[in-house]
């Protein structure tokens, strides 16, 4: 369960961004999850509901993009999404491929804001 | 008022990441080659590695930080080595992270080092997403544990730069099919170089010693 390490340093660098947008609302937490990042979507839902309460981003929700996997084919000559994480292989020529080019995505995307926070709370 | 968006793009690892970075840099300095060791429990890390301190310290000035969540018994028995060796214990924390082996070294003089192993904390899963700051990493796993094993944990196996097939000693007892392991093992990270060792019977550690060996000299060429 190390989601709940990875949940403290989102929530961490979640408030310190929240707290240089001055008198605002966190509405919502955006992050980007590759396939080969290690993190379980649901640990980190959960720890993050945690890890969140009584900070400045308590309440916000958790939006989760993921990310497709994508390697690099050397016979293709061009970029393409692996079936799975457990074979690593092109979809087309079904050529391995170790050159991963996106899919440890791991990432404070965006925050979603209020800044009306005075007629809402 | 309508919520807006604004964009962060900050890797939340950032400052494990950071850190590694810092540590990869002074390991670099100070001439010292860093192999990290990640594993289920119970795959025999520390036999390997007790293996490994004994036969490398002949000729070359090698430490360990062995990370555990309690106890400081495999450090103990490390010790017998006779190399330098440091226990980490991270109480609930089921990885090691930059931050623990940055304080772990403390007051240590790596100048003073050839070789530096870290033993992780026995987990397939939490490890794969820190980084170390660490040359090479190696992922064990023996012979008991079942060929299909890499595909189960993908990820730990695709960040790491060796895979350590151990126990091979016990292949024939426990009917364990090669084949199938080293192709789900390429499966999920095409090309990974494959070792076997037997830290019992000592088959395989002459490879494996001469793989370190050239490891470090080539690390000591690039410094």
């Amino acid at each position: 369960m190390h989601e709940l390490s990875i949940a403290m340093s989102l929530v961490e660098i979640a408030t310190e961004e929240a707290s240089r947008l001055g008198d605002v609302r966190i509405d919502a937490v955006h992050v980007r999850l590759g396939p080969l990042s290690g993190v379980v979507e649901e640990s980190l839902r959960f720890s993050f509901g945690l890890v969140s309460q009584g900070t400045a981003i308590d309440g916000s929700r958790l939006e989760i993009e993921h990310v497709p996997l994508t390697v690099y084919c050397m016979q293709c000559a061009t970029t393409r999404h692996p079936r799975s994480i457990q074979h690593l292989r092109c979809p087309v020529c079904d050529a391995p491929t170790a050159d991963i080019v996106r899919g440890k995505d791991l990432e404070l995307f965006a925050l979603e804001v209020h800044d009306d926070v005075a007629t809402h709370s | 008022m309508s919520p807006r968006i604004v964009e962060v793009r900050k890797d939340i690892l950032k400052k494990n990441d950071l850190l590694a970075r810092e540590l990869r840099a002074r390991f670099s300095s100070a001439g010292v080659y860093v192999l990290s060791l990640v594993s289920s429990p119970g795959a025999g890390k520390t036999t390997f590695l007790e293996r490994t301190l004994t036969d490398l310290g002949s000729d070359h000035r090698v430490a360990a930080l062995v990370g555990d969540l309690a106890t400081d018994r495999d450090a103990r028995r490390l010790g017998n080595s006779g190399a330098p060796v440091r226990q980490i214990v991270t109480g609930t924390v089921c990885h090691l992270d930059a931050e623990m082996l940055t304080t772990a070294l403390d007051g240590w003089d790596l100048n003073a080092l050839d070789f530096l192993f870290v033993e992780n904390v026995g987990n397939l899963v939490c490890p794969a997403s820190y980084d170390l700051g660490e040359n090479l990493r190696v992922v064990l796993l023996s012979v008991t544990e079942g060929e299909d094993k890499p595909l189960k944990y993908p990820t730990i196996f695709n960040s790491a730069d060796l895979a350590m097939i151990t126990k091979i000693d016990l292949a024939d007892a426990v009917g364990f099919d090669r084949e199938e392991m080293h192709r789900n093992i390429r499966e999920v990270s095409p090309g990974l170089e494959i070792l076997e060792t037997s830290a019992r019977t000592g088959e395989g550690m002459e490879a494996w010693l001469r793989h370190v060996r050239s490891l470090g000299r080539a690390g000591a060429a690039r410094a």
